[in-house]
């Protein structure tokens, strides 16, 4: 199976953007961004779409589009309202009624874009729109891929690196800002990471299937481990061998879709976690 | 969008534009249709955002990708495959978030992997049917020249039982949404009643993604809600607000959509996106000294008279 190049290199880049999405969702299941993440990922298409209709590399789209609903989110939302009138940043669940208009707003340009791009250029669209949707892994060349594991580590360790602030500010986010922990800039910063890896793991499992690598370890690791590092580690650890399981099974299986295999085998270790709880 | 039709071209003459809107048997369905499902996804859409459910009603949504694969694979129409698959998600979210509203997160990372499993089944479904599936973009996008007069009799029997089972549930829902543990002391059975209200969200989705396209069923489920929402903190005056929205939205859409080659989704999606903006920024200007938005709804309401 190592034997072949495209095999290798789904490995390094899956390995690695795994390793990020389930290290970065273990604090968005702990935040309670779940939705937040779907969005960002979803956002990925539109994105992409409006940079190839513009002819533009598609990765500029993809990073413009999911880092600016970040930015959007954490300042429209209820978090950053409640830090404009003097309180704690808190994250809160009516966060979501501003994540659904921005995330419908966004979708709607999408879908501009896209018939756009098929008056122009004919029946490419279909194929570049079904490539964003739902990823290549299989597809990535040598750089493309070195490039992905480049950023999964740096997000890994960009969120390590501010992940002790973070947990207070996620957990306590009024002791936090009244010790001086900036909670409201660790939020938007927070986002834009997440934004970063979204986009990235767009290219690898494909946007309508980001959730399987971002929330559903995480969700597993949060209901079997309480301690937060133990946590933190068991999510990238579930992540990485859901990326492994699937690349192996549809190397096996060639009908089988990685991205279907991959959150396939996380789904199934999730269910398994919740009967273990 | 309409090219083959005829020619359509905005004029100046406003009435004569409406009146070529309305020349065409199949406008004229979009038209009712589009309508039907406004006012059906403006209430249970009210309710929604009330609930803070939103990622719950993308979920269903998303079941539209599994639903069509799958019947295509299992050749049955694509419809009663979304409409299976929405009324299977509702129960599996109900049933993997507790129906209480106990801990956000854990909440929307069990919807979360009802999403992510329902798209992995559809993608497999679609690798193992092989062929291409022709309905996929105006499932995607929706499909206004496509509305069949039996779509749209079909439409009005599933809005008139949604709004049916709303009104008759209406008071208990608002009252186990606004505080669940009071109505639960009341010996109101809360998880039942989520649930129920979720399989009615998921009935609403299908229906509004008719219209809309999948992708885009906020652009009603959210928009005119929550734009009634900020304005007004009075259930029953932003209950009828979000009709008048909804409507409005529909119609400008669909009426922009007409004479363009774009998808009404885009027109409808945007026409909802810049209502809610104006409605903040008056909001804003007026400098009412409430937050904007849903989040103070609830203790608005609870005076007037909620009771079981």
């Amino acid at each position: 199976m190592l034997a072949h190049e495209y095999i290798r290199n789904a490995l390094l880049a899956g390995t690695f953007v795994a390793l990020a999405c389930g290290v970065i969702g273990w604090f968005v299941v702990l935040r309670g961004q779940v939705f937040a993440g779907d969005a960002l990922s979803h956002v990925a298409f539109p994105g992409a779409l409006a940079a190839a209709a513009a002819g533009i590399d598609q990765r500029v789209g993809l990073f413009t589009a999911t880092v600016a609903l970040a930015a959007g989110i954490g300042v429209m939302g209820r978090g950053a309202l409640a830090a404009r009138a003097g309180r704690a940043a808190a994250i809160d669940q009516a966060d979501d009624t501003a994540i659904g208009i921005v995330f419908m707003f966004i979708l709607g340009l999408g879908v501009f874009f896209l018939t756009r791009f098929s008056l122009s250029s004919g029946g490419a669209s279909g194929i570049q729109a079904a490539h964003t949707l739902f990823g290549s892994i299989f597809g990535l060349a040598a750089g493309e891929a070195r490039l992905a594991a480049a950023i999964g580590l740096a997000v890994v360790l960009l969120t390590l690196g501010m992940g002790r602030p973070l947990l207070f500010s996620s957990v306590a986010p009024d002791v936090a800002s009244a010790r001086g922990v900036p909670t409201r800039l660790l939020g938007i910063a927070f986002l834009a990471l997440l934004g970063v890896i979204a986009a990235e793991a767009t290219q690898a499992v494909g946007a309508l299937l980001l959730l399987g690598l971002l929330a559903v370890p995480a969700a597993a690791a949060h209901r079997v481990a309480r301690n937060p590092f133990a946590g933190i580690a068991l999510a990238g650890l579930i992540a990485v061998a859901a990326m492994w399981g699937g690349l192996a099974l549809a190397y096996a299986v060639p009908s089988l879709p990685p991205s279907s295999a991959i959150v396939a085998l996380s789904v199934v270790i999730f269910y398994a976690s919740t009967i273990l709880a | 969008m309409p090219a083959e039709v005829s020619n359509p071209h905005l004029g100046w003459n406003i009435a004569r534009d409406v009146s070529e809107l309305t020349e065409y048997h199949f406008m004229v369905n979009a038209l009712v249709a589009g309508s039907i499902v406004a006012v059906m996804a403006g209430l249970v859409g009210w309710m929604m955002v009330l609930r803070r459910e939103a990622f719950a009603g993308h979920t269903l949504s998303m079941m539209a990708f599994p639903g069509a694969s799958g019947a295509a694979l299992a050749g049955i129409p694509a419809a009663w495959g979304y409409f299976a698959m929405c009324a299977g998600g509702a129960l599996a979210i109900a049933r993997l978030s507790g129906g209480k509203r106990g801990a956000w997160s854990e909440q929307s990372a069990g919807i979360a992997a009802v999403q992510a499993t329902a798209l992995a089944a559809g993608f497999l479904f679609v690798s193992l049917y092989g062929g291409v599936l022709g309905d996929l973009e105006s499932l995607l996008f929706g499909n206004i020249l496509g509305v069949s007069d039996g779509a749209v009799l079909l439409l009005a029997v599933v809005a008139m039982v949604a709004v049916a089972v709303l009104a008759a549930l209406g008071r208990r829902l608002l009252f186990a949404s606004v505080d669940p543990d009071a109505a639960a002391a009341r010996g109101l059975r809360v998880g039942l009643l989520s649930g129920a209200f979720l399989l009615m969200l998921g009935v609403a989705v299908a229906a509004t993604s008719q219209i809309t396209g999948v992708l885009l069923v906020f652009a009603l489920l959210v928009g005119p809600p929550a734009t009634a929402q900020v304005i007004t903190a009075r259930p029953s005056l932003s209950l009828a607000l979000t009709v008048v929205l909804g409507l409005l939205v529909v119609w400008i859409g669909l009426g922009i959509a007409y004479f363009s080659v774009y998808p009404a989704g885009f027109f409808i999606a945007t026409v909802s996106a810049v209502i809610y903006a104006l409605a903040r920024t008056l909001v804003w200007l007026l400098g009412r000294q409430r937050l904007p938005g849903p989040e103070r709804r609830p203790d608005a309401a609870q005076p007037s008279g909620v009771v079981a």
